[in-house]
């Protein structure tokens, strides 16, 4: 196995790799900036993450299918339903846990995603339903097959991104946020209620998380565990990126999506494992993470 | 005094004693898990580490074993040598990796770290993929002396086993290398500032954690006759937490009994299924809530008060 001359391979093969990267990175993106948005407001990694990625898309197929709800109006009311879970979550639960050790957190949703995972899958099996694509067809654009509806899920991760960024970093809310991530005792002096933004903020995260998983519905299959490997593999994104700035969590992600399409095509057997390898350098290099503040 | 020397009389006599009323694979399979969870409790309480990749250890021990014993037809002896030391090789790796981040880091670097052995382990051809390694032997011990086929024999050997590792556990921490351990542990700054390397002393506690983790993965093997995925899955690492948890962080009994508890869920709560991990998922959340100290933390400190007001 000589090192890989892309220019040996066909640009066929080499760009829907690519692309292929790019979905995956959307979901890495899009993930890893829900858990960096409730770390920084709740002191807590939330492990259900990958739990409530896949309650979104249950919601979404459960709409379809049991109230003929469309792919578009499930993509707003699906992350509004799992996130109203997450507020009921962060008020019967989590409010209990923020003045412990980060463990305890890590812990408790630990064990609610197994409690979470557990019942979908008790009630709907371990294999998957399909979810039919919204937007079938695609284009060729010459150098590679589109499909249209994995070019829209690329575009709108984007999208969502970068107005989460907007949200965070350039409106009042996300100032008094980030203010209050900063120091909650005196945003609080200043007659901001800072328990019911912890609040939103877990919901907004927990929002983002069933949102990818709408997106992702018609790409893989439906099922009760299709979030149980992902999280991990966001755990590695999130120690690679650090957690300290929003748009870091964002290129990290989308940048590890195509490390990783990149793989496929040099060197298959390791594509489900360069990230961690990637993670392993990085520890090497530069341990607080590329965009990480030593904390 | 004499309280204690009770106590350990009767502990002596129901591990004596235990396989004749119990089921010893049972109980086997307890003792391992019981190890095993002793030496992941060693890196938490001892060192303050929490380590979500524990499996790696011992899912790979188990392979080892396996290998070692069935496809090269080694002695046991070897088989367990080699498996402890490939887990303590393991442990040097990852370890040196992850004690550069602290925290919550330190959680999901070895999550992820135990997550590509999970995934190698998958692809590599030694491991038998998704089947695993099914019919390893029981071969005797010390040249023949000790046979190992009859279930009632291996007992005492696992028995004996278990309480090596959890001796060498025991005069780890009452060492003065575990009392700067534990300063480190509750500060570390004024560790280093006394100049202890608190590095090479996290290092050093993770490789002996991995090692006695991989020694339990291995007699795991040997009981059970397979090594399979599952050993090596997060699973499985989350299982070994849950176990300490239950029966109490940093504590140095705890772990054992939280083992046998969970082991015993897994063994006649079978009937239920999936609701299993359900019933897991609970425990960890009402565990977390209500009684962070666990079975033996929340039991001594239920007994002292009521010492103090009787």
């Amino acid at each position: 196995m000589g090192a890989c001359n892309i220019f040996e391979v066909s640009s066929q093969l080499l760009f829907s790799q690519v692309l292929l990267g790019l979905i995956n990175g959307a979901f890495y993106a899009m993930l890893s900036l829900g858990l960096a948005v409730i770390f920084g407001m709740l002191n807590v990694i939330n492990f259900t993450h990958g739990a409530q990625y896949m309650m979104g898309a249950f919601a979404a197929w459960l709409m379809l299918t049991e109230l003929d709800i469309p792919f578009w109006a499930a993509l707003v009311l699906s992350p509004v339903v799992v996130g109203l879970f997450g507020i009921l979550i962060e008020r019967l639960l989590l409010k209990r846990i923020y003045h412990l050790d980060h463990l305890y957190g890590f812990l408790l949703t630990f064990g609610l995603a197994l409690m979470i995972e557990g019942l979908f899958q008790w009630r709907w099996g371990s294999s998957g339903a399909p979810y039919p694509s919204p937007i079938p067809g695609g284009t060729n654009l010459g150098f590679m097959f589109l499909p249209t509806y994995r070019g829209f899920v690329v575009a709108a991760a984007l999208v969502i991104c970068l107005a989460t960024w907007f949200a965070i970093e350039r409106t009042r809310l996300g100032a008094y946020l980030r203010a209050a991530t900063e120091n909650p005792t005196l945003v609080r002096a200043f007659g901001i209620n800072v328990p019911r933004l912890i609040t939103l903020t877990y919901g907004l995260g927990v929002g983002l998380a069933a949102m990818a998983g709408v997106l992702a519905a018609p790409i893989q299959q439906v099922s009760a565990l299709m979030g149980t490997n992902l999280v991990l593999v966001v755990f590695a994104v999130v120690v690679i990126g650090g957690m300290g700035s929003i748009m870091g969590s964002i290129v990290t992600g989308f940048g590890l999506g195509i490390v990783e399409g990149f793989t496929k095509v040099c060197y298959p057997p390791a594509s489900n494992t360069v990230i961690f390898v990637v993670m392993a350098l990085v520890l090497l290099i530069k341990p607080a993470g590329l965009f990480g503040q030593t904390k | 005094m004499s309280n204690r020397v009770l106590i350990a009389v009767v502990v002596a006599v129901v591990a004596l004693a235990a396989p004749w009323v119990v089921y010893p694979v049972f109980l086997m399979k307890a003792l391992c898990f019981a190890l095993f969870a002793c030496a992941f409790n060693l890196l938490l309480g001892y060192a303050g580490l929490m380590s979500f990749g524990h499996a790696m250890f011992f899912g790979m021990a188990a392979y080892f074993y396996g290998h070692i014993v069935k496809i090269w037809g080694w002695p046991t002896e070897f088989g367990l040598v080699t498996a402890v030391l490939g887990a303590a090789a393991l442990g040097l790796v990852t370890g040196a990796l992850a004690i550069r981040r602290q925290g919550i880091y330190f959680a999901m670097i070895t999550l992820a770290f135990a997550q590509m052995i999970y995934f190698l382990c998958v692809q590599m051809p030694f491991t038998g993929g998704e089947d695993g390694l099914q019919g390893i032997p029981r071969k005797p011990l010390f040249f023949g002396l000790i046979p190992t086929e009859d279930d009632y024999g291996l007992y005492y050997v696992v028995l004996a086993i278990f309480l090596f590792g959890y001796g060498a556990i025991y005069r780890f921490i009452h060492s003065p290398f575990g009392q700067v351990l534990k300063a480190i542990r509750d500060n570390e700054q004024r560790a280093l500032s006394l100049g202890y390397e608190a590095d090479r002393y996290k290092l050093l506690a993770f490789v002996l954690s991995a090692a006695v983790s991989g020694l339990a993965g291995a007699t795991k093997a040997m009981v059970v006759h397979f090594a399979t995925l599952t050993d090596v899955s997060a699973g499985t690492s989350g299982e070994v937490v849950l176990m300490a948890l239950i029966g109490g962080l940093g504590t140095i009994t705890g772990p054992v009994i939280g083992a046998f508890v969970v082991i015993a869920m897994q063994d006649y709560l079978a009937f239920v299924g999936q609701l299993v991990l359900v019933i897991q998922g609970f425990i960890f959340v009402v565990i977390v809530l209500a009684a962070r100290r666990g079975i033996v933390g929340e039991f001594s400190a239920w007994w002292k008060a009521r010492k103090r007001t009787g």
